[in-house]
């Protein structure tokens, strides 16, 4: 009897240091984990450890992190949690990203942009990197009801039609209801879904000044169509927040992304965070005629090569590739950065996205894709 | 579902003798999957061998196996029963008037119109082995369909009644990971992320499906995918790719790998331009010099 309890509580406290590592490893998986032990030989090694596994344990991502929380636990001293495979994660706060690496021509307008802090009607068309903590909040206001929706396409689902195919189950139906006399023939037709939508935003220091708002314009879609949207931010790994993002509250939904950002305002390496969307995401379906919108300044640390064949491997994937450059629209503007080069063969549609107004276009484009 | 499996070391032997070749996890995994009546749920790297094993499951059981492809699209009328309408239109014109309208009502729904699909049939037929196949890749309402039939190993017709399996159906499902699953479904299963296999599994994989081969030819291709997967390629090959290109080098005379056969071959081995290209330039002509 001694011998169970201590079955329950270890795994109980296992569990419980899995959770806050970041494993699904829930009440029911905890149940299902002692129910597996009961029918293997836990003092062997091997067993625990996959009846373990098998039951607390929900993706791949899971797998490491349950590695080392595994070893540390049951090859005694208690873990110091975040199990050091993981990434170092700083916890971020949705946080005004003006920093002092903000855009730096910006300075010499400054006073002008304050001076019309109030009036809505500026505030669209202002750079975002421009404006003060108060005039934010208001962009931020406007982005929320902003409601980003995506172009259909068709789907295999059927509905009831006045003109179409031949609905011959429904016709049927209505004969058996009927006592067996032929009556009037019924239609179908298919209905269209909407497409898949993928964000891909650059989170990277040079873009720091326009992050905060394209989280929050990807909040916005990803309310819209939880289901059919899916968020991945850009730096120098790729991280997927669609999960984050969808709280319904933009502000803890930020919140939620910052912390799981790991390298927020990091270095850029596209390139190979687009081949890790490609590989772990894309190819296997997310890319699939999806509309795929990114999100970068173009400034590629990394080979640019491998940046343009990544690039057309998503042309290859995906219905549609929208690029959104906050430069563009500022004066004079030219796609030289390495990483813009070997980009633009690729994409539909190049547009700014440093006002709100750009948003909006953003919005525009998105729905006609 | 126990079938006198003591542990997963008995499993083990018995998917080895069915010819699928387990690691210790596969074997813990079926074990489990058996000994609790819990659904296994399978995700893996393309080609790692998800299919096959509920394949294995059912052959080292002795029952059928019962599979449900899925697809964008899927609904309840495909997967798990469907009333015959035209049948029954039939019945009705030829009893119609003879009948009492509420008996001839009544004798419309009854078994013999109904159509099984696969989750029906699996109820119907368990103890057998149920494959709900790449679930991923059908719309996130449909996994409330088998949420209901994971739970309770039962399908509730409204017009007939509630069917129960009699010994609940062994579910195999497996994802590719195109989108997530939801995390209901996933709870009420075991998990497991299948690795592609080592060197030394791999080879006796091959050789087991292909007893013919030099074994020399099953040893070079076990290294050569190894060193393929590791080369960082749009789509690294899987066991499948190592039997078929085993298959496709002993057919064309090879009892080892050389750079003539392999080209010839590639083909069945990578299956992405790019990734031709990739491997015939940086990676086989190294490794093949080592390996000659």
């Amino acid at each position: 009897m001694t011998e169970a309890v201590d079955v329950v509580a270890t795994m109980t406290g296992f569990a419980r240091a899995l959770r806050s590592a970041g494993v699904a490893a829930d009440g029911t998986r905890l149940e299902t984990s002692i129910a597996a032990l009961d029918l293997l030989d836990p003092t062997r090694g091997r067993e625990l450890y996959w009846a373990a596994r098998l039951s607390l344990c929900a993706a791949p991502d899971d797998l490491p992190i349950f590695d080392t929380v595994f070893d540390l636990w049951f090859r005694g001293q208690r873990p110091q949690l975040p199990a050091p495979s993981m990434p170092q994660r700083t916890p971020v706060l949705a946080r005004p990203l003006a920093g002092a690496d903000a855009v730096s021509d910006s300075d010499a307008e400054d006073v002008v942009v304050r001076a019309a802090a109030s009036s809505v009607e500026v505030l669209r068309h202002h750079d975002i990197a421009e404006l003060s903590d108060a005039e934010r909040a208001e962009v931020h206001r406007l982005i929320e009801l902003l409601r980003p929706r995506v172009a259909r396409r068709p789907s295999l689902r059927m509905r009831p039609a006045r003109r179409g195919k031949l609905d011959i189950r429904a016709t049927v139906r209505q004969m058996l209801r009927d006592g067996g006399e032929p009556g009037a023939l019924r239609h179908r037709r298919r209905t269209t879904r909407p497409r898949r939508l993928v964000l891909l935003l650059d989170v990277s220091g040079s873009m720091s000044s326009y992050a905060d708002v394209l989280l929050r314009f990807a909040h916005a879609a990803v309310r819209v169509a939880p289901r059919s949207t899916e968020v991945f931010t850009m730096s120098t790994r790729l991280t997927r927040v669609s999960r984050q993002l969808r709280l319904r509250d933009p502000e803890s939904a930020l919140r939620a992304t910052g912390t799981a950002i790991p390298d927020w305002s990091g270095g850029t390496r596209l390139g190979e965070a687009l081949r890790a969307f490609l590989d772990l995401w894309g190819q296997r379906g997310t890319a699939r005629g999806a509309v795929v919108v990114i999100a970068s300044d173009g400034w590629e640390r990394g080979d640019a090569d491998l940046l343009a064949d990544q690039m057309a491997r998503l042309a290859r994937l995906s219905a549609k590739i929208v690029w959104v450059n906050p430069h563009k629209g500022k004066a004079g503007f030219a796609p030289v950065t390495a990483g813009m080069l070997a980009a633009m063969p690729h994409i539909d549609t190049l547009i700014a996205g440093h006002s709100f107004d750009a948003l909006r276009d953003v919005a525009e484009v998105i729905a006609h894709a | 579902m126990n079938l006198g499996f003591a542990s997963p070391r008995d499993v083990a032997g018995a998917l080895d003798a069915a010819g699928y070749l387990p690691d210790d996890g596969i074997a813990s995994a079926a074990y489990l999957a058996m000994a609790m009546g819990r659904p296994l749920f399978v995700e893996g790297d393309p080609g790692v061998g998800k299919t096959a094993l509920a394949h294995a499951l059912a052959d080292i059981t002795g029952t059928p196996l019962v599979r449900l492809q899925c697809y964008e699209g899927i609904d309840a009328s495909q997967a798990l029963y469907d009333w015959d309408f035209p049948r029954q239109v039939l019945h009705l014109r030829a009893v119609g008037d003879r009948l009492d309208p509420s008996v001839a009502e009544a004798s419309l729904y009854e078994r013999r119109f109904l159509i099984a699909r696969p989750v029906l049939r699996a109820i119907e037929e368990s103890p057998c082995v149920l494959l709900v196949d790449e679930i991923d890749r059908a719309d996130d309402e449909f996994e409330a369909f088998l949420l209901e039939v994971l739970a309770d190993n039962a399908i509730t017709i409204p017009e007939l009644g509630t069917i129960r399996a009699t010994s609940p159906p062994l579910v195999v499902l497996t994802s590719n990971r195109t989108r997530e699953v939801h995390d209901a479904l996933k709870r009420r299963c075991l998990y497991h992320w299948i690795e592609h296999p080592t060197f030394a599994r791999e080879v006796e994989i091959v050789r087991r499906h292909l007893p013919d081969v030099a074994e020399r030819l099953a040893r070079d291709v076990a290294a050569v995918v190894g060193a393929l997967r590791e080369a960082d390629l749009l789509k690294p090959p899987g066991i499948a790719e190592s039997i078929d290109w085993t298959r496709a080098l002993h057919l064309v005379g090879a009892t080892s790998l050389t750079q003539q056969a392999a080209d010839v071959t590639i083909g069945a081995v990578l299956k992405y331009h790019e990734d031709q290209l990739r491997a015939q330039r940086d990676v086989l002509p190294d490794l093949l010099e080592r390996l000659a």
